[in-house]
């Protein structure tokens, strides 16, 4: 055992020298990390013995080398570690733990949005059956009302007939009055079919406007004078007053100006008892630079006197008003700009909205009370479509109310101004006369003085009868052809009626101003007064009509008796006026259809030429011909309406091109075109594009009816 | 004696046209035809009725004509016919034709031959009721004119 000691000894004073120098080249060999280095003797596996080198790893990691120092009887272990823990690898585990967040959130990202593209695809798919669905309901829809829309008049039609025949039969009393009634309803029930239908008309879209010349104020006569009578009976004064900036003619559709007007004007009589009903027409333009104290001065000064709702509250809803005015207002005034905007106000003093149904009033089948519809009748539906029409004029509508004192709707619409043709109708008779108006309401005088001057006469307003009868003390007679006097001014001066009298009739007979007496119908009435006044004096009733104004004092100046134009109802022996002595040629496939419209046209006084096909027609109507207009049928075979109408057109412009190029003289023609009017069975589904497209000029249903074939042919013979 | 006659069949002629529009046979139309007889036309409505027949009769052979096979009908020329028809009758005020010939049309849309066969026979039904009114009304027409005529002849007048 000694010399492997000593051996040993040596050794590890050997080994101690060289510790520092292991130390520092693994060091430099591990990267600069310090290493420890343990070398065992590992003969006995249980209990090593430590041979160089410190014990302080403990259990971690190391390396674990055989050494073999030529012993074979002893096994040697040398194991290398580092002398610092690892650290611990934050880095590695915060960045591994990010990236798996990171692809988490992608990965969720991208199910997120596969799902809810599937589920918008899917919410696709469903809206587009409901759609689907929805447009089968809607052309269900207007297919039932095309189908039922003649259906349900004719039977209507045919109850309405047999009644009027059943009057003209002898019955008593009691069966008259029962028959009269029966009529109303009847006629009621017509009337509110054709409401709910026009309504669904209109709601489908299927709407569109004419555009055609004319006259707004003849217009409004014809909606007054249906009024009159219900006006009369409840002792309601009836007046229209259109401003002198509106244009003499203007283009747009007045059927449908009519059937609003006439339904603002029916709801303002359905619930007015007493006072006025006022429809005004001005310009937008007029209206804006009303200034305050004028605004509040035609509010205080009303027809009747009652109090109304003033219009200007409504006003300042309208968007039109609600822009800002320009710098220059003169530039709306220009007469060079085309288009028109008009506003109409139809002002009652009436029993008024209720505050609480005033946001219902538009809405359809809406009304006031559950009464209403049976102390009044109607269905609610007129202020709805009335709104729509509005609308489809580019206009808005608007009202105010105050219960107990009145309402005021007012709507404005956009036409375009008209030509007024010179070879329309004017009454030259009356002009350059002289009028004063007496009365002591302005705008009621404002009424009179409008009407007269649609005759050319030239209007002083006079406040009252001591006024006038200064102004002829004064001024002498010469000045003034006659003088209008309103009922209601009469017994305030009476006293000086018997003085003013003396004063006209000082001078001669023929120059004496002429008297008229301005009265609502009701009160029939005679002051004391007026007894010795009748030979000098005329009573016009009111409400004021241009046409029936000129027919008094043609009257009183004894000019003779003229043609008067009719209002209100469009009689036979108008169409019979338009149609006599023109040339019309009817074309239809079926002989029946043929052989019963050239009868009807016949007994307008029309000269019927008969055609059964298109080329017929074609063949007819070629230039040059003597046909004043063309009533064709659309449905025909081979050749049918649209195509014919077409071909003609062609005709006509070949024609025109000739005679533009002084090839052809046809005689007095300037340019072809002949109006062609189509008959159709069925009305909507022939609509008036498809007849526009092909070079028709209108369209008529057939079997004819009295109106519509009257509103036509108005169009072509005025 | 003559004028009591007038008057009698005045009332035949409103009490036929009553039951007529009752039954639904007759509309308005017909009323509006009537009116266009006058003495520039006195024979207006005899003419459209007996064109009327003259048509409605062809239309109807043909439409027994087209239904006789039933592999190969021509719905379409059964369409057009129809469409004749309808329009014809509502010239002339005859209600119920058109509103059978209308089921006959859809009918034939859905190239239903049951269908077009059962209708044909509702429109030669109603067809031949109205034929057998319409000429009954002519008749009371036509004596009505004579007795018109009678009356203001110069001879008869006091």
């Amino acid at each position: 055992m000694q010399p492997l000691l000593t051996v040993s000894e040596r050794l590890l004073g050997g080994i101690f020298d060289i510790e520092s120098l292991v130390d520092k080249l693994l060091h430099q060999l591990a990267c600069k990390q310090s290493i420890i280095v343990n070398v065992y003797d590992t003969t006995d596996p249980v209990k090593p013995i430590s041979m160089y080198g410190t014990n302080l790893t403990g259990d971690d990691m190391y390396h674990k080398s055989i050494l073999h120092f030529g012993d074979p009887l002893r096994k040697h272990e040398m194991h290398c570690s580092f002398t610092h823990k690892p650290p611990f690898p934050w880095l590695e585990i915060t960045t591994s733990i990010g990236t798996l967040v990171i692809a988490l959130l992608i990965g969720h990202i991208f199910h997120a949005t596969v799902n809810r593209i599937a589920k918008v695809e899917d919410d696709y798919r469903k809206m587009m059956e409901l759609k689907k669905q929805a447009e089968d309901a809607d052309v269900a829809k207007s297919q039932f009302l095309a189908t039922v829309s003649h259906e349900i008049r004719t039977p209507m039609n045919g109850v309405l007939g047999m009644l009027q025949m059943l009057m003209d039969t002898e019955l008593d009393i009691t069966q008259q009055d029962y028959v009269r009634t029966a009529q109303a309803s009847g006629k009621a029930l017509v009337s509110l079919i054709n409401e709910v239908l026009d309504q669904a008309k209109i709601e489908s879209g299927n709407h569109e406007l004419e555009y055609v010349r004319f006259d707004l104020r003849v217009l409004l006569d014809d909606v007054l004078s249906l009024f009159y009578g219900k006006s009369q009976e409840k002792g309601i004064e009836l007046a229209v007053y259109v401003s002198d900036k509106v244009p003499e003619v203007l283009i747009g559709d007045p059927g449908r100006i009519r059937q609003i007007i006439t339904n603002l004007i029916g709801n303002s009589v359905k619930f007015t008892e007493k006072g006025h009903i006022f429809v005004s027409v001005d310009l937008v333009e007029e209206v804006m630079c009303l200034t305050e104290a004028e605004a509040d001065f035609q509010s205080m000064n009303t027809l009747s006197g009652l109090p109304v709702a003033d219009r200007r509250h409504s006003l300042e809803n309208f968007k039109i008003f609600s822009q800002d005015t320009p710098v220059f207002p003169h530039a709306f005034l220009s007469t060079s700009s085309d288009l028109i905007n008009l506003i109409v106000s139809v002002e009652d003093t009436g029993t008024g909205i209720p505050q609480g149904a005033q946001s219902r009033v538009f809405t359809p089948y809406m009304q006031v009370g559950s009464s209403t519809s049976r102390v009044h009748g109607g269905t609610g539906i007129g202020l709805s479509i009335s709104k729509c029409l509005v609308g489809l004029m580019k206009g808005e509508i608007g009202f105010v109310s105050e219960p107990n004192v009145g309402s005021t709707f007012t709507f404005t619409a956009v036409l375009t101004r008209g030509h007024a043709n010179s070879s329309e109708y004017k009454s030259r008779e009356f002009h350059g006369m002289r009028a004063w108006v007496v009365d002591h309401r302005p705008s009621r005088a404002k009424v009179a003085r409008y009407h007269l001057r649609r005759l050319g006469i030239h209007v002083e307003l006079v406040t009252d009868l001591y006024q006038a009868f200064l102004r002829l003390m004064n001024n002498g007679k010469s000045i003034v052809n006659m003088m209008l006097i309103d009922k209601e001014a009469w017994p305030r001066d009476a006293d000086l009626w018997p003085l003013l009298i003396n004063v006209l009739q000082k001078g001669n007979q023929s120059s004496m101003p002429k008297l008229f007496l301005l009265d609502n119908p009701t009160s029939f009435s005679k002051s004391k007064s007026s007894n010795s006044l009748e030979s000098i004096l005329t009573v016009i009733t009111k409400p004021l009509r241009a046409s029936m104004l000129a027919v008094h004092l043609r009257r009183a100046m004894g000019l003779g008796e003229k043609e008067s134009f009719g209002n209100g109802d469009i009689p036979r022996s108008s169409l019979c006026n338009l149609l006599d002595g023109k040339h019309i040629l009817v074309v239809d496939d079926n002989k029946v259809n043929l052989r019963v419209a050239a009868g009807a046209l016949k007994k307008y006084g029309a000269e019927v030429t008969c055609a059964d096909s298109g080329k017929e027609a074609i063949k007819k109507l070629e230039p040059p011909h003597k046909f004043d207009a063309c009533f064709m049928d659309i449905q025909m075979p081979e050749t049918d309406g649209f195509e014919a109408t077409r071909i003609i057109r062609k005709m006509e412009s070949d024609a025109n091109d000739r005679i533009n190029h002084g090839e052809v003289d046809h005689g007095n023609a300037l340019r072809w075109h002949v109006p062609i009017l189509a008959m159709t069975a069925d009305v909507i589904q022939a609509t008036q594009e498809e007849c526009r497209k092909c070079g028709m000029d209108g369209y008529v249903s057939k079997p004819f009816e009295g109106e519509q074939l009257y509103r036509e042919v108005t169009r072509f013979f005025n | 004696m003559l004028g009591l006659g007038a008057g009698n069949l005045e009332a035949d002629m409103n009490r036929l046209i009553a039951v007529l529009f009752h039954q639904g046979v007759l509309d308005e139309q017909f009323i509006q035809l009537r009116q266009l007889q006058d003495d520039s036309s006195p024979n207006f409505v005899y003419e459209v009725v007996t064109i009327y027949f003259r048509e409605s009769e062809k239309l109807l052979r043909n439409l027994r004509a087209l239904l006789t096979d039933r592999e190969c009908t021509d719905y379409m020329k059964m369409g057009i016919h129809l469409n004749q028809m309808m329009g014809s009758s509502s010239s002339i005020g005859a209600k119920s034709v058109r509103n059978v010939c209308a089921a006959f049309r859809t009918a034939s849309d859905h190239s239903n031959w049951i269908g077009c066969i059962r209708s044909l026979e509702v429109l030669e039904h109603e067809y031949c009721y109205l034929k057998n009114k319409l000429h009954e009304f002519l008749q009371i027409d036509q004596q009505m004119m004579i007795v018109a005529g009678v009356r203001y002849h110069p001879l008869l007048q006091q």
